[in-house]
């Protein structure tokens, strides 16, 4: 076998800190300073320093020490939260970022489900604008000639072909992107999920292509939250954690690692500084904590119990129309519910707009609800249509013990995620 | 299927690049295409939804020409080398200047602009002032029809020079732009404050150019310092080669033509070094 990837010791630093700071005024008076600041400012760019000056810049590895070698025709997932490295690792493999240091080898065209689209101008009509996208993409021009014809079949916008694109709904415009993408057939396909557009028809769609370049013999890369998608999909995965590789196996031996050490923090998820992207302020997670009956902190809950979510949370700037809420997903990735602490149209109106000020949203799944195993719990802070200021698809996983729930007399396992207690009757009708 | 299989692959070797990066201009040969189609791409865009369309590109500069042609021929009556009529005069000179600005204002923006290509795929980030550079020539050629009915016109006859002239002193220009759009556009990236300094900068460098005066008006003495402006030698080189006045190459221009490959070059470094982290800064 072939090596299509051959990563050493890559590491990739990130200034982090005053560049983003800098754009968030918040006071009029922050922007005079500012101004009044310029010439200091100048002064030290000149001097190589930077626009944002020694004493406010800290550089982090995104990226640290990781080295792995992929055969030609392998499927490899990857996993780990957000900000583990997973997406600057796919930048740095399509040559997008360069690394700080280590070396990569890359056997053939990289190419990704991720920049579908890019290079699409809205004024150009759809075919002018599949010869530009591919171009983009590294096609030649007899390439894109030859596969012309498939790309539209793909794509379902036929008649619509020389329209200029800003004139394509939404799903057209995707699609007609897509078809470029899914037809420039690289040696090596990078997809990440977690920034994928779109809807589920289309993600489900980029899924299936996805699955169709692994069978054809070729080398696929897979990031996804998605724990189902990645067992499904990968035979092997690896886990990063804070910029470092920490395991490599089969991917449902390292789904398993991944699941119960990576979120191991015991009923309970506290938001350290550097956890917290810089774009969700003034919304500053702090903590969410899962607990039993009895009110203590726990990782394993009963089922015959209620279950308290409670998420505590700063605001350091009001926010109108603000919602808290969770999602529940089963290992599998697969959704269980979603449900927002002013989903109530009364408290909505009362807790819509937000001071600033710390909070908690406390919330009680009722008893007989949960089946046996791990769910994981997502949490979102946003303002509908407005802005989405966090979200973790992933901030804690816990188990269910099911001592006591109905049906328990059997032996034997329940499909489905939920365990409701039902009210049956039985009449005898005859 | 495909033909990417049937040849061997190549290997690529992901590695920081240290000091001054090697320019990689064999990257740029590769994806030569891309910079064929953003070049079409720019001028198939560039009038889309305006009324007038294409015509713009002749409006601009003869509007520009009635201005100074009232301004500095008329009240002004500033004098032109060789008796050439004032109006013909300044267009000549319009027609690389318009050129020259036409393509630092859109190549400077031109990575901000297209900021997803460059934080999404890899391609040599030269293509894109590269092509929003040579994009300039369609508007240069539309306005050089203008010209040659102004020369019938006014009954003006070019050198014989004109045929290896005028190519040789268009060349010049899209160095000099070129040169200084790698600047311009490489420091956008970092510090946006390129978009309102350029204004100032082509206003600036209008007044030290011959555009809507002739550079025989400059005294004898500063003649050098100003030829180190090498626009200065391209419209005083495009005057020579269509209406047959001033000097022709002389030392001065030589000063010109290194100035603007030391632009060029130091562009294409500062521009190539910069370019490892046009994605992280974008």
């Amino acid at each position: 076998m072939t090596t299509a990837i051959s990563v050493r010791d890559l590491g990739k630093q990130y200034k982090i800190g005053a560049a983003q700071q800098k754009f968030q005024y918040n006071m009029f008076r922050d922007v005079i300073m500012d101004t009044l600041m310029t010439p200091v400012r100048i002064y030290r760019a000149l001097r190589g320093q930077g626009m944002r000056g020694a004493a406010s810049t800290s550089l982090i590895w995104a990226l640290k020490d990781i080295s792995f070698d992929l055969e030609e025709g392998k499927v490899l997932g990857i996993v780990g939260r957000n900000g583990a490295g997973k997406s600057t690792l796919l930048k740095i493999l399509s040559r997008v970022t360069e690394p700080t240091v280590g070396t990569v080898s890359v056997r053939g065209r990289v190419g990704s489900l991720l920049e579908v689209g890019t290079g699409f101008h809205p004024e150009l009509t759809g075919r002018e604008n599949i010869y530009m996208n591919g171009a983009i993409l590294g096609m030649k021009s007899a390439e894109i000639d030859r596969k012309f014809d498939e790309i539209v079949d793909f794509s379902e916008v036929g008649q619509f072909i020389d329209t200029p694109v800003k004139r394509y709904s939404s799903g057209m415009y995707l699609r007609l992107a897509f078809a470029v993408a899914a037809h420039l057939e690289p040696e090596i396909l990078v997809v990440d999920e977690v920034l994928a557009v779109g809807d589920a028809e289309f993600q489900r769609k980029c899924l299936g292509k996805m699955n169709d370049v692994a069978q054809q013999g070729r080398t696929v890369l897979f990031v996804s939250h998605n724990m189902s998608a990645i067992l499904r999909l990968t035979q092997e995965a690896i886990v990063l954690k804070k910029g470092q590789l920490i395991k490599r196996a089969p991917t449902a031996e390292a789904v398993d690692y991944y699941l119960s050490s990576g979120q191991a923090e015991s009923g309970e998820r506290i938001w350290g500084v550097e956890d917290i992207p810089v774009t969700s302020a003034p919304f500053k997670p702090v903590a969410i904590r899962i607990k039993d009956r009895s009110g203590k902190v726990v990782d394993t809950v009963r089922s015959t119990e209620s279950v308290t979510v409670e998420w505590e949370y700063q605001l350091d700037a009001p926010i109108t129309g603000l919602r808290v809420g969770m999602y529940l997903s089963s290992m599998r990735g697969e959704y269980i519910f979603t449900s927002f602490d002013t989903d109530d149209a009364a408290q909505f109106e009362q807790f819509g707009a937000r001071k600033a000020g710390r909070y908690i949203s406390r919330c009680e799944v009722p008893a007989d609800f949960f089946n046996e195993g791990r769910y994981s719990l997502g949490v979102n802070a946003s303002s509908f249509a407005v802005r989405r200021y966090f979200m973790d698809e992933n901030a804690l996983s816990f188990n269910v013990d099911i001592s006591g729930a109905p049906g328990t007399q059997w032996p034997e396992v329940r499909q489905g995620p939920v365990r409701p207690r039902l009210d049956w009757k039985i009449e005898k009708i005859d | 299927m495909s033909e990417i299989i049937k040849h061997e692959p190549t290997t690529i070797y992901i590695k920081p690049s240290k000091g001054l990066a090697a320019l990689n201009l064999r990257d740029l040969w590769l994806y030569r295409e891309l910079v064929y189609f953003m070049i079409w791409r720019e001028v198939k865009v560039r009038y889309k939804q305006t009324m007038l369309g294409a015509a713009w590109a002749i409006i601009q500069p003869i509007m520009n020409m009635i201005v100074f042609s009232v301004l500095f021929g008329g009240i002004a009556k500033l004098k032109t080398d060789g008796n050439i009529p004032y109006p013909i005069f300044t267009f000549t000179g319009l027609l690389p200047w318009g050129l020259f600005v036409a393509a630092l204002n859109q190549a400077s923006r031109s990575l901000t602009s297209n900021q997803n290509m460059v934080s999404k795929i890899y391609f040599p980030r030269l293509v894109l002032p590269l092509a929003s550079v040579l994009s300039g020539l369609v508007d240069f050629v539309i306005a050089f029809v203008i010209l040659i009915g102004m020369m019938v016109y006014y009954r003006v006859m070019p050198t014989a020079n004109v045929l290896w002239a005028l190519p040789a002193f268009l060349l010049l220009a899209i160095v000099t732009a070129l040169g200084v759009a790698l600047w311009l556009s490489a420091i956008n990236v970092q510090y946006r404050d390129v978009n309102y300094a350029l204004p100032f900068l082509t206003q600036f460098w209008f007044f030290i150019s011959p555009v809507a005066y002739s550079s025989g008006l400059i005294s004898e003495k500063w003649q050098l310092v100003y030829s180190l402006n090498p626009m200065a030698g391209v419209v005083n080189g495009f005057r020579w080669a269509l209406l047959g006045v001033g000097n022709g190459p002389d030392a001065g221009l030589w000063i010109s033509v290194g100035i603007a490959l030391v632009i060029l070059i130091s562009g294409l470094y500062y521009f190539r070094n910069m370019e490892k982290t046009f994605a992280d800064t974008i």
